[in-house]
């Protein structure tokens, strides 16, 4: 049943990853700008050199075949050129995921060391004061751009770590605080509570074990929600990830590096939920 | 109803309230600009100072209220009932609806859609009204925002199914639609209600990285969003905490939100 | 040890170096890229980070001096080039190597040349000689002897050699061997790059010892402005080479030592509309585009001094042509600035059959007059001259929206779609010579923004214009050159296919410990003297940037 389970969730990966280069790829396409080129404006260059740097995407311009012809490509290690850095797409990821990875791996850490220690102390207090000043340290983290985080950490001299995990902690701390808390409302705990459970055991064994598959599932998304964030910090904090790759590619319209990002991404979404999922069946049939 | 849900409420009431009396309570148009007095401190004439064109801030920031307190919250609410209806149903049916929802949830998060909005903005005429732009702006945030609730409603939904009250209630000869929408869709509640708050100042500050794509409001139309972008300048703001006004108002109106949705006795011993 | 035998070192290693005509290391220079370089082949240098780059590590024939913008001998120790225009002749430095050890000789100045012209490169340096269709054709007459022959005439020959470094036909590192003050030892994509000196660059000081003072360049790659602001402040970065009005204030209020205003750059900010005939737009209102009269309201309603004292922080000037007045030979010094004046606007307004009616000024068929204006998002200083254009326009009852769009989809618009109605863009890095400019006033090149690409001039000024650029670009006399890049001037002024705005002032941060900078208006204001720079240890001079807050 689990073997079943992990080998559907693999071809689902598989698929859903291949589309989404393919969507991502028809998105840059047809998306304005996709054959402009900042260096056209170059008042030294003639009209040829113009119409060469135009013609530079030629192959591109019909998506079919050049996602067909990239998915041949890549089948035999080469993901292609990237348009913008004149660099093989497969040299710039590897240099740059191991960075990337870190940064998402201690800011997710961080982020959720902090939700699980506020959401489940405001759960097991429940103390109208604590809950509020909780609300007003996250809504005040979720009010700041993700910008200003950014730069906040380069003026503190912080890693960028720090700055990610106070994105996604605001967010994940409210699903969590509000998933326990309903959790706490259910009528086993009356029963425990009157059995004479203390609360820390309450809360350990009836609460959060009820809440868990959700907070799993909170948890997978929270990793494309990581890897998202990574982008302005890495733009802004001058972090050579894969997030600042990404943004780079984007203002250039570089499809090559777009496309395999986004696969790169899918697959890591795609990997984190589906972990998420697997888990939070076997957690279901467990306590079934 | 509680005492500090009634103040929220209050509050909140108060912050429109004023926000749709700019006209009158305002100083100046949002739009002047007080070129002599560009960048100036906080003074009798201009209580929050004025921006970098010399535009006063104070107004704006009542004039940016009235957009921002208005729309984001409609488009939460888009984005919460998105994500109600495709999460939430997709766990409640499970098996391959589920499986196919979920595929199509993470599809959606990790696809780059800075380009749809691209595409967008290329399809909007130039000269489209501020208003009309605010609203397209909001909808779209509204239609692509609903992903995270959707996977974590799909995993309440999935476990209510599987619980004992929605199994009496099956057993009871209830089904359905009717099933989904009075047993299990108040049980997640919770979710919807974490979901609607986070998205307000989440879509309040991405209406400001719209602007550059040519989305978002237009100048001279002031938002929360426009004025947040002021914090980025860190290398003066730390000198003008006169700027952080809307940030305080922002956090202000989202923790009465919170106030509003959550009940006191759920958090209470 | 003591001091006295620290000092004894000191003097002794200095001793030394100087007899034996050897470098002494004078620390390590640290500044930010603003974006990630795409090249260090010299050739094919495109964007700001790779002509940085170009500029610390290439070895070229002539120099011009950015401070007195006179050509000085590089590695050629004299030139001649013939009346025509079209013949350039060098006479090489001996005894030079590349980085790599390469002897250099005129075979590489050949190759160099005949790479630059390759038809397959589309390069900026090199379509600056292409004057005309032909072979170019490279002489070597000795080892350090080569003349250069163009198939046409190259206006200011000499002077283009100063973006040719040059690369060895020879040197299994290819373009990576250079003959420049630096090297490229490190890159880090997305970081930094690191140069360390050149061992055999040619050049020594007037004692004899050899350049650059630098022992390494550390260019991390940063573009935020706000972060490159901080980290100047942190003693992170040693110099800003364009700082913005805003953070230039802020300095010099507790540092006004290490901030520099040289003056009016050669850089414009100047928005236009589109006169394109197949623009997506309605026919009424290309009609007012096209419309010299318009143009010119436009331009007299717009206060350009606020700008400069806003936007600007009173680091710019209002700008009156094409060429900035920092241009001292080439600027149109009978030219006047556009006086600000919304009374004398509508005055012209009316003459072309428009009315205010209700605050709202329409035209002779009643259209209201509404129309976008287009800028690049991200850009703070463009947004806000935006912005007051819209409130000065606003007060002669005309309506602009203001849209911030990125770059890409804004160039598409500009040179593909032509859907826009105006733009607000600015000219950055503009040389010196109006042959730079040749591809902006020729009516049939897909740079002439306004109206790229035409068949035939589809106006007697545009006809006039090409005229007058052909003969100047075909000139070898100055003044002939002058006079008709003078007329070029007067007519652009007086049809205003482009409104200038602003000349922005070249503003620059240079921290104390920085010896020997003399910021300048030309590109790279700061560095331009890079291998006469030195950096002293931070250690004894931190204290100057104490008070940096």
């Amino acid at each position: 049943m689990l073997g079943r389970k992990i080998a559907r969730h693999t071809l689902t990966l598989l698929v859903t990853a291949l589309l989404g280069g393919f969507l991502a790829a028809t998105l840059v396409r047809l998306a304005p700008g996709f054959d402009s080129d900042e260096a056209q404006l170059d008042p030294h260059l003639n009209s040829e050199s113009i119409q060469a740097l135009r013609a530079e995407r030629i192959e591109q311009h019909n998506i079919y075949r050049f996602y067909l012809h990239s998915l041949r490509r890549a089948a035999h290690g080469d993901l292609g050129t990237s348009i913008s850095l004149r660099q093989p797409v497969s040299e710039l990821l590897r240099q740059r995921i191991p960075l990337t990875v870190r940064l998402v791996a201690f800011g997710l850490l961080l982020s959720w060391a902090g939700v699980m220690g506020l959401a489940l102390s405001a759960a097991w207090l429940r103390v109208f004061a604590y809950d509020t000043l909780a609300t007003l340290i996250t809504g005040l983290l979720l009010c700041i751009p993700a910008a200003v985080l950014a730069l906040l950490s380069v003026l503190w001299s912080v890693p960028g770590a720090l700055a990610i995990g106070l994105i996604i902690f605001p967010r994940d701390y409210r699903y969590a605080r509000n998933l326990l808390a309903k959790a706490y409302g259910l009528p086993h705990i009356v029963a425990a509570r009157a059995k004479g459970l203390s609360e820390l055991r309450i809360l350990f064994w009836h609460v959060v074990p009820v809440a868990g598959p959700q907070l799993l599932a909170l948890a997978g998304v929270s990793v494309s929600l990581a890897v998202g964030a990574a982008i302005p910090v890495e733009a802004l904090c001058g972090l050579a990830g894969v997030g600042q790759l990404a943004w780079q590619a984007a203002l250039a319209r570089d499809l090559p590096l777009l496309m395999n990002i986004t696969v790169l991404v899918t697959l890591v979404t795609l990997l984190a939920n589906s972990g998420a999922d697997v888990i939070g069946y076997m957690w279901r049939d467990q306590r079934a | 109803m509680s005492f500090w849900r009634k103040l929220a409420c209050a509050v909140l009431l108060l912050v429109l309230g004023i926000s749709l009396a700019a006209n009158w309570l305002a100083p100046a148009g949002y739009a002047k600009q007080y070129r002599e007095a560009a960048g100036a401190p906080p003074s009798r004439q201009h209580w929050l100072g004025t921006d970098d064109i010399g535009r006063d801030r104070f107004a704006r920031v009542l004039y940016g209220t009235r957009i921002s307190l208005l729309l984001a919250p409609a488009a939460a609410l888009l984005s919460t009932l998105l994500a109600a209806v495709i999460g939430g149903l997709a766990g409640y049916l499970g098996g391959v609806w589920a499986r196919a929802a979920m595929a199509l949830t993470d599809l959606f998060l990790s696809l780059p859609w800075l380009f749809l909005l691209i595409t967008v903005r290329a399809m909007l005429p130039l000269n489209v009204s501020p208003v009309f732009s605010v609203l397209v702006t909001f909808f779209i945030l509204g239609m692509l925002g609903w992903t995270s609730a959707a996977r974590v409603l799909c995993s309440s939904a999935a476990t209510l199914r599987d619980s004992d009250f929605v199994k009496q209630a099956r057993a009871s000869g209830i089904r359905g639609a009717r099933l989904f929408c009075i047993h299990v869709l108040p049980n997640l509640k919770p979710v919807l209600y974490a979901q609607f708050w986070i998205s307000i100042p989440a879509f309040i500050l991405s209406e400001a990285n719209l602007g550059i794509l040519g989305l978002g409001v237009a100048e001279p139309l002031p938002s929360w969003g426009s004025l947040l972008k002021e914090l980025e300048g860190l290398v003066s703001v730390g000198e003008e905490p006169w700027k952080f006004v809307p940030l305080a108002l922002l956090v202000l109106v989202v923790t009465s939100f919170q106030l509003v949705l959550s009940k006191q006795d759920e958090v209470t011993a | 040890m003591s001091k006295n035998w620290k000092k004894a070192v000191a003097i002794s290693a200095l001793l030394v170096a100087t007899l034996t005509g050897t470098a002494l290391g004078q620390g390590e220079l640290r500044f930010c890229l603003r974006s990630e370089p795409k090249t260090f082949d010299p050739l094919k240098v495109e964007d700001d980070a790779s002509v940085a780059i170009r500029y610390l590590t290439g070895g070229v024939l002539v120099r011009m001096n950015r401070q007195t913008q006179a050509l000085e001998p590089g590695l050629a120790t004299s030139w001649k080039v013939s009346k025509d225009s079209r013949q350039i002749s060098f006479k090489l430095r001996s005894g030079i190597a590349f980085s790599d050890g390469t002897p250099f000789s005129a075979e590489d100045v050949a190759y160099t040349v005949q790479q630059l012209m390759d038809p397959a490169l589309h390069s900026a340096t090199g379509d600056a000689f292409r004057s005309g269709p032909g072979k170019v054709e490279t002489k070597i007459v000795s080892p350090t002897e080569i003349s250069i022959t163009f198939p046409a005439a190259v206006a200011g020959l000499d002077r283009q050699f100063d973006q040719v470094a040059i690369v060895s036909a020879h040197s299994p590192k290819k373009e990576m061997a250079v003959l420049g003050p630096f090297m490229v030892t490190d890159y880090k994509p997305g970081a930094s790059v690191l140069l360390k000196r050149n061992p055999n660059y040619w050049k020594t000081d007037e004692q004899g010892r050899k350049l650059p003072y630098l022992d390494a360049i550390q260019l991390d790659i940063q573009p935020n402005r706000d972060v490159e602001m901080l980290r100047f402040k942190r003693n992170e970065i040693d110099l800003i080479n364009a700082l913005d009005g805003e953070y230039f204030d802020k300095l010099s209020s507790t540092a006004p030592n290490v901030v520099h205003d040289a003056g009016a750059s050669l850089d414009s900010e100047q928005m236009w509309f589109s006169e394109v005939a197949k623009a997506p737009l309605p026919p009424y209102k290309k009609a007012w585009f096209r419309s010299a009269n318009f143009r010119r309201a436009i331009s007299e309603a717009i206060n350009r001094d606020d700008m400069a004292k806003i936007v600007f922080r009173g680091h710019a000037q209002a700008a009156i042509g094409p060429v900035s007045p920092a241009n001292k030979f080439w600027f149109n010094s009978k030219l006047k600035p556009e006086p600000y004046s919304p009374e004398a606007a509508l005055g012209r307004l009316k003459s072309d059959g428009f009315t205010m009616q209700n605050g709202s000024l329409k035209d002779k068929d009643g259209n209201e007059v509404v129309f976008s204006i287009i800028t690049n998002s991200g850009n703070k200083l463009r947004e806000r001259m935006a912005t007051m254009i819209q409130d000065d326009l606003q007060k002669i009852g005309v309506h602009v929206n203001v849209v911030t769009l990125d770059f890409p989809s804004l160039i598409e618009r500009m040179t593909q779609t032509f859907d826009y109605e105006a733009i607000l863009l600015g000219l950055t890095n503009v040389g010196l010579d109006p042959n730079d400019q040749m591809n902006v006033w020729l009516s049939s090149s897909d740079n002439h923004q306004f109206n790229p690409s035409e068949k035939t001039p589809e106006t007697t000024w545009e006809a006039e214009i090409d005229k007058l650029m052909r003969a100047q670009a075909s000139a070898a006399d100055p003044k002939k050159r002058k006079q008709s890049f003078d007329r070029v001037q007067e007519i652009v002024v007086e049809q205003a296919p482009f409104i200038y705005l602003v000349n922005r002032n070249a503003l620059s941060a240079v921290a104390t410990n920085v010896q020997g900078a003399s910021p300048v208006i030309l590109v790279p204001q700061t560095y331009w003297n890079v291998e006469r720079l030195s950096v002293k240890p931070n250690s004894t001079l931190n204290a100057n940037r104490t008070d940096l807050k």
